[in-house]
């Protein structure tokens, strides 16, 4: 299957202001991430706040740029792309994002919010703008009764379609949805999560969903990738990641996740116990394997050399255990 | 949304009479024609500062002008003033303000050094040196009040712009491929405004003051054109025998000026982001 998009090696750093003593430092929000997004296919990104998964997710839209690496969009460098051919782009790749209030215009009726990507991208006449407004809504659960009202005048379930929406207005090749149900009810969740799936069977759109919902990701998607501090530590099919977890972070994070039916390694309660480390600031990254401080199979090597994704048995970890 | 502010402005009283007020006043003027009693500048010699009477509810001044009806016709000196000057300020403000926050970095630096630079000239004294090179007269005191005023405007549409450009409703519109234009004045002005009625409101109050004040020093309305400045400089030169002429135009402009600040102050308690969300 065509690769839709391909990340190598990204990296994000975001300077921090000293306050005058330190000088400035760097925070490695994302540091060497790779994978690759296949047609027609949903990718996870999954981990825990603050792991860099967001800042991710506004690169591949071209909103934040690289410190370093490269990102491709059906084999062309995003960095490299301006004008019409970042308007073509645009079209292509579009975001939803985890709080549906604060990505919509307080100030803009539904109707506007909703003509706005015709207007900006004149691929419908004007007189048909309204019609596909009333369209959008349709594909996403609403009724046209919707056009008039303000972002407040509605719930956070109902924002969330109206999200959606718009990213589905042009029509888009990739959706990044970046946690797109953690601002909402659990009864909610269910519903976005089937419209996403419904949207998915008829258009074929590739997904790229971030979230920490493990219970989501596992039915949605096709493959993941776990990260930590900034880098992925393993990625694999997501059944087969579900079923054996190899990654000592990947069986953490598996196992905290309530009601899910894997079988929780005696080790890995034992260490549960023990373990009361929060994740360490991307500010001082531990030096070796991040993960290290927190991990219960360390051994001699884990806080002096960066362990490397590599691949073994058709999924890629970086743990010096394989 | 208009009706949630008006509800929230309502529960405040004093602002609410100052709004009366106002209003009562911009229809005055607006009217003045036909309300006034007597013609502004008509003179009358045999009635040279008349104590108020009945003919003369306000009395008259030294050359025998109803000082009434002069008074209705500087309300529009005043209305005027207020709303341009500070319409020029409000434009100039938001724009400079706008470029720097959104663009950040040298044109930022730039634009806020430029903005120091002009408060730290004392403005009152610029626009008296302005005055004095220039023709005074009510449109050139209009636009020295607005290009001395829009410091303040700036520094607060910057702000909004600086918090602004990070929420997510800029990155959706950026993601859809809004170009700045668009994202400037269509998604992030209109969210950045509240402050600046705020603003607004209170620069009227303070472009009055400072219109009556140039008027009544005489670099400002040029007589015989009434305005409640100009009206002040003929009761001082006749303080000791006409009292009328400094009160009724003293009390006009204290009233208004108090007017706009209650305004001002209940639509910065309505407009607070912090008691928006529903």
């Amino acid at each position: 299957m065509e690769e839709i998009l391909r990340a190598e090696a990204i990296r994000k750093y975001f300077p921090v202001k000293g306050g005058g003593r330190t000088p400035g430092a760097w925070l490695k929000a994302v540091d060497g991430v790779s994978f690759g997004v296949k047609q027609d296919t949903v990718f996870a990104l999954v981990g825990e706040s603050g792991c860099g998964k967001s800042t991710v997710a506004r690169m591949i839209l071209k909103l934040l740029p690289l410190t370093g690496g490269k990102i491709f969009f059906r084999g062309k460098d995003i960095s490299t792309i301006h004008g019409e051919e970042l308007k073509r782009f645009r079209r292509s790749v579009q975001i939803i994002f985890q709080d549906p209030f604060a990505s919509l215009n307080p100030r803009m009726r539904i109707v506007d919010t909703l003509s706005e990507p015709f207007l900006i991208h004149k691929i419908v006449p004007s007189r048909e703008i309204r019609d596909r407004v009333v369209q959008l809504l349709g594909k996403v659960g609403l009724t046209a009764d919707a056009m008039g009202g303000y972002p407040h005048e509605f719930s956070g379930g109902q924002r969330q379609r109206i999200c959606i929406a718009r990213a589905l207005a042009l029509s888009p090749e990739l959706i990044v949805a970046d946690e797109p149900l953690s601002a909402l009810d659990v009864s909610i969740q269910a519903q976005i999560v089937n419209l996403l799936q419904d949207i998915r069977r008829e258009t074929g759109i590739s997904l790229v969903f971030i979230s920490h919902d493990l219970k989501v990701v596992h039915y949605l998607s096709d493959e993941v990738a776990v990260m930590y501090l900034g880098r992925i530590v393993e990625r694999a099919k997501t059944e087969e990641l579900f079923r054996e977890p190899k990654h000592p972070y990947t069986e953490l994070l598996l196992s905290s996740a309530p009601k899910l039916r894997y079988r929780i390694p005696e080790q890995v309660v034992q260490a549960r116990m023990i373990e009361t480390g929060d994740v360490p600031s991307p500010l001082s990254v531990p030096p070796g394997c991040p993960f290290h401080p927190r991990c219960p199979k360390r051994f001699g090597i884990c806080d002096k050399q960066v362990p490397e994704l590599k691949e073994s048995g058709g999924r890629h970890i970086s743990c010096h255990l394989y | 949304m208009i009706r949630i502010i008006w509800n929230r402005f309502r529960k405040n009283p004093l602002s609410v009479a100052g709004l009366v007020i106002i209003l009562t006043l911009a229809s005055l003027a607006l009217l003045a024609p036909f309300i006034a009693p007597y013609e502004p500048t008509r003179i009358d010699v045999y009635r040279v500062l008349s104590s108020p009477t009945s003919a003369h509810p306000f009395g008259t001044d030294e050359l025998g002008r109803d000082v009434l009806s002069r008074m209705i016709w500087g309300s529009r000196v005043s209305l005027k003033v207020g709303f341009i000057a500070v319409g020029i300020a409000i434009t100039i403000g938001t724009v400079l303000g706008a470029f720097a926050g959104y663009y950040g970095g040298k044109t930022d630096a730039v634009l806020m050094r430029f903005v120091d630079i002009m408060l730290a000239f004392p403005t009152f004294f610029l626009i008296l040196a302005v005055i004095a090179i220039v023709e005074p007269s009510i449109s050139t005191i209009m636009i020295v009040i607005g290009i001395t005023g829009w410091m303040d405007v700036a520094r607060l549409v910057r702000a909004e712009f600086l918090t602004l450009k990070e929420r997510d409703f800029i990155a959706a519109a950026r993601a859809i491929g809004a170009g700045d234009f668009r994202l400037i004045f269509r998604h992030i002005i209109p969210n950045a405004l509240s402050p600046v009625f705020v603003a607004a409101t209170f620069g009227i109050a303070g472009a009055i003051l400072t219109e009556s004040g140039l008027s009544f020093l005489g670099l400002g309305v040029q007589p015989p054109e009434p305005s409640w400045g100009n009206i002040l400089t003929s009761g001082k030169d006749n303080i000791t025998v006409a009292w009328w002429l400094s009160l009724f135009p003293g009390i006009a402009i204290l009233i208004t000026v108090l007017s706009y600040n209650l305004v001002g102050e209940g639509l910065r308690d309505a407009l607070d982001p912090r008691l928006w969300r529903d």
